[in-house]
C-alpha cells in the first residue's frame, strides 16, 4: 500500500494526517465531553492509526519509475475490504432492529441500544458503509479498465476512500452517543457534513481527471452512471444539510429550511438519494460487471442513452410523493406522482437491457451463481422501479404510506437490487482484482445465492403482507363510522410478521458473512491464475515497449 | 477500438466502440418503449390538465377539475361527523340505561369502546383491561373509587391525583420512611394485612405477632381502609382482604407499601376525549368485567 507511494507523496500524506489530527485535537479541546470532543478523538485515533501505518512503512524501498503504467488497484483491494466489514455490521444491525420491533425488550433499557438509535447505525451501516464502499471499489476499478488509464492520483484515491471511512465511523458513533439531525439519511451533524464534501469534492475531481486522462475514444455508460452518481450526491447532500451550529464546539445543529420547506427539501434530497446513490452508481455497477461476466455486448446503445438521461431527469422531481396527503401543496405532490409515473419507462428500460444482453448467455446464468446474483439485481430491480411508480400514485399511497409496505419496498430495491448486484459485482471483481483463477469457493457462493434469494423473499413478503394488512386496519370503519381498530390491534397482528422479517434478514446476513469469509479466503488461498492476458493501461507505447516492470 | 462487426446471436450490428472487451448493440430502441414513453406522458399531461401541477409565481395551475386535497378533506370531515352525529347525540342525551337497553348504541359502544380504549387506556390497562403490576385490573368487581359507568366516567373526567382541578385525591402515606411507624411495626402490620385475604399466614406461632399487627392497623389504617379492612371507595382505599392487589400482596411488596406509601396516577381525559367518548369508553370498561366467564 504505502510501497506505493514515493518519499514525497509518503511526506504530503502525513502532512494531510497531521492536519486532520490537529483539527481532531481542537475538536476534542473544545468539545470536551459533549459528543463533539468525543469525535475529536475518534478523528485523532483514526488519522493518528493511518500516520503511524505510513510511518511503520516510511523507509520501505520506493516503488518503480514504471507505475504509471500499471493500473492502481490497492485503495480498490482496501475498499472492498471496507466494504463486507460495513456490510456484516450494517446488518447485523438491521438483524438487531429488526427483533427489537417483535422484542422490544432487546432494547436491554439503555439509550444508546434504543430502536431509535439503533436504526440509523443500520441505514447508514448498510448504505454508507456496505454501498458506499463497493460504489468506491468499483468506480475505481471501472473508470480505469474503461478508460485504459491509471487513476489521475496517489494519493487522492487514499484520500477519497479513508476520508470516506472516517465520515461513516463518526456518523455510526454519533448515533449511539443521540447525535442526529433527524433527517432520514442525512442524520450526521454539522461537522461530518463539512467533512463529507471535502471527500466528495476530491472524489469528483478525481473521477473527472482520471477519465480526462483516457485512451480510448468514447466515454462507457458505466462512466456516465458514477459521473452522475458523484455529481448529484454532492449537490444533494450540500443543499440538504444546510444548518446553522449552536455553537462551533457542540454537535448539534438546526437547519435553514423551515417547515414544509424543510420536508420537500429532505424528500427532494432522500428519493435522489435512492436515484443517484442507490440506482444510478449500482447501474455503473451492472453496465461493466454483467457484460464482462456474461461475455456478450450491451443489447442496446440506444436504449442505454434513452434510459440514463430519463433516469436522471425525471428522478429529479419526483421526491413529493414521500409527502402526499401532508401540509405540502397539492400542486407539488401531483407533480411528484406524475413524474414518478413516467420515471418507470426508462427504469424498465434500463433493466430491460440489462435482461436482454444475456440473451445468448442464459445457459451461464444457470450455471454460475455469479451472474445469477447479478440477474436476479436486475429482476428485482425492475420490480422495486415498477413498485416505486405505483406507491407514488396517491390513491395507492394512501393506504401504503407510514406502514410496512414502504419498508418491503426500500429493502427489495436493497437487498434484491443494491446488494445483489454488488455481490454479483464483488465474486467477479476479487479473483480479476488479486489475480486468482476463481472465486476460493464456487460453493459458497452458491450457498450464498441462496441465502440471500430466500432471505429477500421471506423479509419482502413479510413486509408486503405486514403493510397492507396494517394500511387496511387503519382505515376501517365500523358501521357506525368509527375506526374498527385501536392502533395497538394493528402491532398485534404485526407481530408474526416481525418475527418472519427478522429471520428473513438473518437469513442474508448469514449470506453476507458467507461472502466476507469467501472472498477472505479467495485472498488468502486461491491458486493465482496464470497471465492471460496484459491488464494494464494504455500508455501511448507499443506493446511490449513499455516501460513497467512486471509486478 | 473495434470495426464495425455483427453479433452472431441477435444479428445486430456492434457501434463499433469497445472498452476492455465490452461492447455494444446498436439495436434500435423497440417498440414497446416508445408505446409505453407515449401512454405515461399522455397519462401525465393529462393529469396536469385535470389536477393542480404546476407552479406560477405565487399561484399555481388550478387544473379542469379544480380540485384541492384542503377541500376533499374538509368535505371528508363534515360527512363523517354527520354519519356519526345522531347517534353521538343519542349517547351524549341518554341516560345510562337507556343506552344499556338501546341495542343499537350498545353496538357502537362496543366497536368503538374498543377503539377508544386500545388507543387511550391499553398502554397502562392492556388489550383486554386486564391490568398489570402497579395498573389496576379493570375486568374484576374490585374498584377503588366505585364501578359502575358512572363512577368510571367521573374517575376518567377528573382523574385520579391528576392536573384536574375536581381530581379525585388519594395517598397511602410512606409510613415506614416518614417514621410514623418503627421498622418491627411496619413488619407487623404488613404480616397482619397480608393475613386478611390469606388466613393461612396466621398461625399459633405468629399470633402475637398478629396481635401487635392488629392494634396498629386500627390506630393507623382503619381510618381509611376501614376497622375491617375492607376499604372505602369515597377516599379511593383499597379493599385489603381480597384477592385482587393492585401493587402485589405477597409479604415484602406489602411492607414496601407501607414503608414508602403510594399514590398511584390516573389522567384526566377531560381535554382530550369528548363527554360522548367518555360516556362510550365508560360503558365498555363497565362491561370488560361482565363479559368474564
Amino acid at each position: 500500500m504505502v510501497q506505493q507511494l514515493t518519499t514525497g507523496e509518503r511526506q504530503n500524506a502525513l502532512v494531510i494526517l497531521l492536519c486532520i489530527f490537529v483539527v481532531g485535537l481542537a475538536m476534542a479541546a473544545l468539545g470536551g465531553f459533549d459528543p463533539f470532543g468525543v469525535h475529536g478523538v475518534v478523528v485523532m485515533l483514526y488519522s493518528g492509526g493511518i500516520a503511524a501505518l505510513v510511518m511503520k512503512h516510511y523507509y520501505d524501498p520506493e516503488p518503480a519509475p514504471g507505475r504509471q503504467s500499471q493500473y492502481y488497484d490497492d485503495p480498490i483491494k482496501v475498499a472492498i475490504a471496507f466494504s463486507l466489514a460495513w456490510a456484516v455490521f450494517g446488518m447485523f444491525m438491521g438483524v438487531w432492529t429488526a427483533a427489537q420491533l417483535a422484542w422490544p425488550d432487546l432494547a436491554f433499557d439503555s439509550g444508546w441500544s434504543s430502536f431509535g438509535r439503533l436504526r440509523p447505525t443500520h441505514t447508514t451501516g448498510v448504505i454508507f458503509g456496505f454501498g458506499g464502499n463497493a460504489l468506491i471499489a468499483t468506480a475505481f476499478h471501472v473508470v480505469q479498465r474503461t478508460s485504459r488509464a491509471r487513476l489521475a492520483g496517489q494519493i487522492s484515491p487514499w484520500f477519497v476512500l479513508l476520508g470516506y471511512n472516517l465520515f461513516c465511523i463518526v456518523a455510526v458513533t454519533g448515533y449511539f452517543m443521540g447525535v442526529t439531525q433527524s433527517k432520514e439519511y442525512a442524520e450526521p451533524e454539522w461537522y461530518a457534513d463539512l467533512w463529507l464534501v471535502v471527500v466528495w469534492v476530491t472524489f469528483f475531481l478525481l473521477f473527472l481527471a482520471t477519465i480526462a486522462r483516457r485512451k480510448e475514444p468514447h466515454i462507457y455508460v458505466a462512466n456516465w452512471y458514477f459521473m452522475a452518481f458523484i455529481v448529484v450526491v454532492a449537490i444533494l447532500h450540500i443543499v440538504n444539510n444546510l444548518a446553522v451550529p449552536i455553537s462551533f464546539a457542540r454537535a448539534k445543529s438546526y437547519t435553514i429550511w423551515p417547515g414544509v420547506q424543510d420536508a420537500m427539501v429532505q424528500w427532494w434530497y432522500g428519493h435522489n438519494a435512492v436515484a443517484f446513490f442507490l440506482t444510478a452508481g449500482f447501474l455503473g455497477m451492472l453496465y461493466y460487471y454483467l457484460p464482462i461476466r456474461a461475455q456478450r455486448p450491451i443489447f442496446s446503445y440506444r436504449l442505454s442513452i434513452l434510459s440514463f438521461w430519463g433516469i436522471t431527469f425525471f428522478y429529479m422531481w419526483a421526491g413529493s410523493h414521500h409527502l402526499h396527503y401532508t401540509a405540502l401543496p397539492h400542486w407539488v405532490q401531483n407533480l411528484g406522482m406524475t413524474f414518478s409515473v413516467m420515471l418507470l419507462v426508462p427504469s424498465w428500460a434500463s433493466a430491460g437491457n440489462a435482461l436482454l444482453t444475456l440473451n445468448g448467455a442464459w445457459h451461464k446464468v444457470r450455471d454460475d451463481a455469479t451472474l445469477r446474483f447479478i440477474t436476479v439485481a436486475v429482476v428485482f430491480y425492475g420490480l422495486s422501479t415498477f413498485e416505486g411508480s405505483f406507491l407514488a400514485i396517491r390513491p395507492v399511497n394512501a393506504l401504503s404510506h407510514y406502514t410496512d409496505w414502504t419498508v418491503g419496498h426500500v429493502h427489495a430495491g436493497a437487498l434484491g437490487w443494491v446488494a445483489f448486484i454488488t455481490f454479483g459485482s464483488l465474486y467477479t471483481l476479487v479473483p480479476s482484482l488479486w489475480k486468482r483463477e476463481g472465486m476460493y469457493s464456487p460453493a459458497l457462493v452458491e450457498v450464498h445465492f441462496w441465502l440471500a434469494v430466500t432471505g429477500t423473499l421471506i423479509y419482502v413478503f413479510a413486509m408486503w403482507n405486514s403493510g397492507i394488512l396494517q394500511g387496511l386496519m387503519w382505515r376501517t370503519y365500523t358501521q357506525e363510522g368509527t375506526l374498527a381498530y385501536s392502533f395497538l390491534d394493528s402491532l398485534v397482528a404485526m407481530y408474526p410478521y416481525y418475527i418472519a422479517r427478522a429471520f428473513g434478514g438473518l437469513l442474508f446476513l448469514l449470506g453476507a458473512m458467507v461472502a466476507a469469509f469467501n472472498i477472505w479466503m479467495t485472498v488468502r488461498e486461491a491458486p493465482a491464475a496464470a497471465e492471460k492476458q496484459a491488464d494494464i493501461p494504455d500508455t501511448g507505447l507499443a506493446p511490449g515497449a513499455s516501460p513497467a516492470p512486471a509486478e | 477500438m473495434a470495426v464495425e462487426e455483427k453479433d452472431p446471436v441477435s444479428g445486430q450490428k456492434t457501434t463499433g466502440h469497445e472498452w476492455n472487451g465490452i461492447k455494444e448493440l446498436d439495436t434500435p430502441v423497440p417498440l414497446g418503449i416508445l408505446i409505453f414513453i407515449v401512454v405515461t406522458h399522455v397519462w401525465a399531461l393529462l393529469w396536469w390538465v385535470l389536477m393542480p401541477t404546476f407552479p406560477l409565481g405565487t399561484t399555481y395551475t388550478k387544473g379542469i377539475l379544480d380540485t384541492d386535497q384542503r377541500k376533499i378533506v374538509e368535505q371528508d370531515l363534515t360527512e363523517a361527523q354527520a354519519q356519526r352525529a345522531a347517534r353521538m347525540r343519542a349517547i351524549e342525551t341518554s341516560s345510562y340505561e337507556d343506552i344499556l337497553a338501546n341495542e343499537d348504541l350498545m353496538k357502537l359502544v362496543r366497536t368503538t369502546g374498543h377503539q377508544l380504549f386500545g388507543d387511550n387506556c391499553a398502554a397502562c390497562h392492556g388489550a383486554d383491561g386486564r391490568g398489570r403490576a402497579n395498573y389496576p385490573d379493570l375486568t374484576d368487581e374490585d374498584w377503588l373509587w366505585g364501578g359502575g359507568p358512572e363512577k368510571i366516567a367521573e374517575t376518567m373526567k377528573i382523574g385520579i391525583n391528576s392536573t384536574h382541578q375536581n381530581t379525585r385525591v388519594a395517598q397511602m402515606p410512606a409510613f415506614g420512611r416518614d417514621a410514623i411507624l418503627d421498622r418491627n411495626q411496619v413488619t407487623n402490620v404488613g404480616t397482619y394485612v397480608q393475613s386478611l385475604s390469606d388466613p393461612a399466614v396466621s398461625t399459633a406461632q405468629n399470633i402475637e405477632q398478629m396481635k401487635a399487627g392488629r392494634e396498629i392497623f386500627l390506630t393507623t389504617c382503619a381510618a381509611c381502609h376501614g376497622e375491617d379492612g375492607k376499604g372505602n371507595r369515597e377516599v379511593g382505599a383499597p379493599n385489603l382482604t381480597d384477592q385482587h392487589w393492585v401493587y402485589g400482596g405477597d409479604l415484602q411488596t406489602i411492607i414496601n407499601t407501607i414503608h414508602g406509601g403510594r399514590q398511584g396516577h390516573m389522567p384526566t381525559w377531560d381535554e382530550r376525549l369528548s363527554p360522548a367518548e367518555i360516556k362510550i369508553l365508560s360503558l365498555y370498561v363497565a362491561s370488560l368485567g361482565t363479559k368474564q366467564p
